[in-house]
C-alpha cells in the first residue's frame, strides 16, 4: 500500500449526499476478479451517457477536476453495499483523499485498507471547502495528514479526527495482516480458552 | 475516537463477489486459511435464476463463479455450489444451516450481514482486504460501536409487516442515522416477529447506516435452529442454550440515542425515491422537494424525483407499475413467499405489467414452498417461479429492469440504477408487492380480502 503523508491538489466538488457504492461503482463492474482498472468505470451511470460518451456537466469531466485527486462531496458517502471496488475505482482514477460530513461505515474502513484517506469535517467547513472547491484550477488543498489539517488556498486550516492506529497504517503504508499475524500468540490463547468454554462453536 | 482492537471471528460467509481478490492475496503472500471449518462459501449474485443445466452464459460472471469453486477446493472451504440445493443468497444459507448462532460475531464480504443479528449474533459486512484479513487470521481489527436502542412496541395491523417496521425506522433515522452503531431491536413487535421477520428487520439496519442491528435471542430463536445441520447437538445444544439465554441487554442499561415507533399505527410503506429513507405511507403522496431549506438535500431529493420519474403531490397509489419482483435476502424466506402467495391465490397478476418474478432465496425455499403448492399458486398468478439467487435484487444475473421500467420490489435498495441502468425501484413488503401485481399499482394491502 501507497503511503499517504501529505497530498496537494485541485478537489473536486460534487454536491450530491448520500452518494452510494452503486453510484461510485456500479455492479457490471464487479464481476472483475481483479482490484485493478476500475477508473474508467468510476461514477459510471452520473460520468457518461448511454452511448458512453462523457457527460460534460458531471464534475469529474470538467477540465479544472479531471485530475483531482481529492473529493469533496455531500453527507454519508459511500453507503450501501460493502463493495471495496468503490475504493478501488476511486484509487485507479486518482483520488486518494474523500472529504465528507460522514462517511458509511465499511466504505470509511475500506479506503484506510487501500491507502486513501476519508475525512470528516462539520458541515460549516465542508461549506467552506466546496467554495474552496467551486473556484476550479485557482484553488489548491493541502491534506497533511501527520498534522490532521487541511491547508485551504487563503490560510485557512481545518483540523480533522483520526484513529491513530490507522494513522500510522496509512502513513506507513502498512499490511494490517501482517500486524495481526505478529499477534498470533494471543489469539491462539484466546482460541484455546474459547473452546473450552464455548465447546459447540 | 475509539481505539482500534483485535476481535476474533467465530463464522465467516464468503460469496464470490467480494472474494477472489482476497484469495488471489493469499496466494500471493502464502498464506493459508486460518480456520477454514469455520468459514463457508456460496455462489448467489452471479447465478442466473433461469434453467441452470446449461451452464452460465455470461463469461464474467462464469469466471467469478468458477473463481469461488476452485478457491474453495484450493483452501479447503465448504461450498455450495449453483448446482447443490443448499445454494441460496448467504444470508438466507447461513441461518437456514444453523451456521448463524447467537453469542457469535459473523462476518461477510457483503452488507447485508446485519441480517445474522436477527440471532442475537454480532454480524456486519467488510471489505475485500477484511475478507482476506479474517481468512488469514481468524480476527477483524474494529472500533468499539456506539449502542442505538430501537424500541417497537403495540401489535402490527393485519397485513402490516416486519418489512413496514424496517423501512420505517429509515425513514425516521435516515441512511447514516445508524452510522457508528449496533442498533439494538426490541420492543413487544419486534419479540412478536417469527425469525424470519426479524431478519428483515435486522438485515436492513446497513441500509439506515448502523453497522450492525441485533435482537436478543429467545425461546424463538432456539426453535427455528434446533435439529439444523451445523446447530450444535446433545449436551453441546444444552450448553448453548443455557448460554445464549443470558445474551440479553441489563435493564437500565445505557444506549447512545433511543428511537421509538408505535407498531399500532404503523401503515404499510412504500419509497418514492433513490435512497431507502425515502418513504411514505402507502396512503400518502410523493413530497415536494422545493420545501427543503438545505441547497444539497433539496438538489439531492430533486434529482431522485427527476430519476423516479414523478411528479410531487402524486398519490402513492397512482404510481403504475411495469414489473414486480420478490425474493433477496431481506425477503426471499418462506414466510415471505408464503405471504405473497396468500395474497396472489386464486387470482391473476395485472395485465399492464410486463412481468413479476419471484425468486426464492435458497434450494431449500424453493423446496419447501413447492412442497406447500405455494409455486402453482405464483404460477397460476402469472408468476415467473425462478432458481435461487440474488437476481434483480441488484442485477448482476441476467434479471434486470430495462431504462424506465418501474417495479414494486421486496429488495433492501432503491439506488439509482441498482435494479437495472434507469431502472425504477420502489421498496416494499411481500405482500404489499403481491397486491401491486394484482392492481399493476400500490395498493393498501390492509383494504385487500
Amino acid at each position: 500500500m501507497q503511503p499517504f503523508k501529505t497530498l496537494t491538489s485541485t478537489p473536486a466538488p460534487m454536491k450530491v449526499m448520500n452518494v452510494d457504492t452503486d453510484m461510485i461503482i456500479p455492479k457490471q463492474f464487479l464481476k472483475t476478479i481483479k482490484r485493478t482498472g476500475l477508473g474508467v468505470a468510476l461514477f459510471s451511470e452520473m460520468r457518461y451517457d448511454e452511448q458512453g460518451k462523457e457527460n460534460p456537466d458531471f464534475v469529474l469531466n470538467k477540465p479544472a477536476y479531471r485530475k483531482s485527486e481529492i473529493l469533496i462531496a455531500g453527507d454519508n458517502f459511500g453507503c450501501g453495499s460493502s463493495r471495496e471496488h468503490a475504493p478501488w475505482a476511486l484509487l485507479d482514477f486518482g483520488i486518494r483523499c474523500v472529504i465528507s460530513t460522514s462517511f458509511a461505515d465499511i466504505f470509511y474502513n475500506n479506503c484506510f485498507k487501500n491507502g486513501i484517506l476519508p475525512i470528516t469535517v462539520s458541515p460549516e467547513d465542508l461549506d467552506k471547502l466546496f467554495d474552496d472547491a467551486d473556484r476550479g484550477s485557482n484553488a489548491t488543498l493541502t491534506v497533511d495528514l501527520e498534522a490532521q489539517e487541511i491547508r485551504g488556498p487563503d490560510g485557512g486550516t481545518v483540523k480533522f479526527e483520526i484513529d491513530p492506529f490507522r494513522k500510522k497504517c496509512l502513513m506507513e503504508g502498512l499490511d494490517d495482516i501482517g500486524l495481526t499475524m505478529a499477534k498470533a500468540p494471543k489469539i491462539v490463547n484466546y482460541e484455546t480458552t474459547s473452546k473450552i468454554e464455548r465447546p459447540w462453536l | 475516537m475509539t481505539k482500534s482492537s483485535t476481535t476474533t471471528i467465530d463464522r465467516h460467509l464468503v460469496h464470490e463477489v467480494t472474494s477472489p481478490q482476497a484469495f488471489e492475496g493469499l496466494r500471493m503472500t502464502g498464506r493459508k486459511v486460518r480456520a477454514p471449518e469455520k468459514t463457508l462459501a456460496v455462489v448467489d449474485h452471479n447465478v442466473p435464476t433461469s434453467d441452470r443445466s446449461k451452464g452460465i452464459e455470461e463469461q464474467e460472471s462464469r469466471i467469478q463463479v468458477e473463481t469461488i469453486a476452485k478457491n474453495a477446493a484450493e483452501f479447503g472451504i465448504e461450498y455450495y455450489s449453483e448446482r447443490d440445493k443448499r445454494q441460496g443468497v448467504v444470508h438466507v444459507i447461513g441461518p437456514e444451516q444453523g451456521f448463524t448462532l447467537p453469542g457469535t460475531t459473523i462476518v461477510c464480504g457483503d452488507s447485508h450481514t446485519s441480517t445474522h443479528g436477527a440471532f442475537g449474533a454480532l454480524a456486519h459486512g467488510i471489505g475485500t482486504s477484511e475478507v482476506e484479513h479474517v481468512l488469514a487470521t481468524q480476527t477483524l481489527i474494529q472500533q468499539k460501536a456506539k449502542n442505538m436502542l430501537v424500541q417497537v412496541n403495540g401489535t402490527l395491523q393485519g397485513g402490516v409487516t416486519a418489512k413496514d417496521i424496517a423501512l420505517a425506522i429509515i425513514g425516521e433515522i435516515g441512511t447514516a442515522g445508524g452510522t457508528g452503531s449496533v442498533i439494538e431491536y426490541a420492543g413487544s413487535a419486534i419479540e412478536a416477529l417469527s425469525m424470519e421477520g426479524r431478519m428483515t428487520v435486522c438485515n436492513m439496519s446497513i441500509e439506515g447506516g448502523a453497522r450492525a442491528g441485533l435482537i436478543a435471542p429467545d425461546a424463538k430463536t432456539f426453535a427455528y435452529l434446533e435439529g439444523r445441520p451445523k446447530a450444535p447437538k446433545g449436551a453441546h445444544w444444552d450448553s448453548a442454550v443455557k448460554y445464549w439465554e443470558t445474551l440479553k441487554s441489563d435493564p437500565g442499561a445505557h444506549f447512545d440515542r433511543v428511537v421509538t415507533l408505535d407498531a399500532n399505527n404503523l401503515p404499510p410503506i412504500v419509497s418514492w425515491g433513490t435512497s431507502p429513507e425515502d418513504v411514505v405511507s402507502v396512503l400518502g403522496s410523493v413530497p415536494d422537494p422545493s420545501l427543503i431549506a438545505d441547497e444539497v438535500k433539496r438538489d439531492s431529493k430533486t434529482r431522485a424525483l427527476a430519476y423516479m420519474g414523478l411528479t410531487p403531490g402524486t398519490k402513492m397509489t397512482d404510481i403504475e407499475l411495469d414489473v414486480v419482483w420478490i425474493g433477496s435476502c431481506t425477503n426471499g424466506r418462506i414466510e415471505d413467499l408464503r405471504a405473497a402467495a396468500k395474497v396472489l391465490e386464486g387470482k391473476t397478476i395485472s395485465s399492464r405489467l410486463d412481468y413479476a418474478m419471484v425468486v426464492p432465496g435458497s434450494g431449500l425455499v424453493k423446496e419447501q414452498a413447492e412442497a406447500e403448492g405455494l409455486d402453482k399458486i405464483f404460477i397460476n398468478a402469472g408468476f415467473l417461479w425462478r432458481e435461487p439467487g440474488c437476481s434483480m435484487c441488484l442485477g448482476m444475473n441476467p434479471d434486470q429492469l430495462k431504462p424506465g421500467q418501474r417495479c414494486a420490489s421486496t429488495s433492501n435498495r432503491n439506488f439509482e440504477g441498482r435494479q437495472g441502468f434507469k431502472g425504477r425501484t420502489h421498496l416494499v413488503s411481500p405482500a404489499m408487492a403481491a397486491a401491486a401485481a394484482l392492481a399493476g399499482k400500490f395498493v393498501d394491502i390492509r383494504t385487500v380480502g
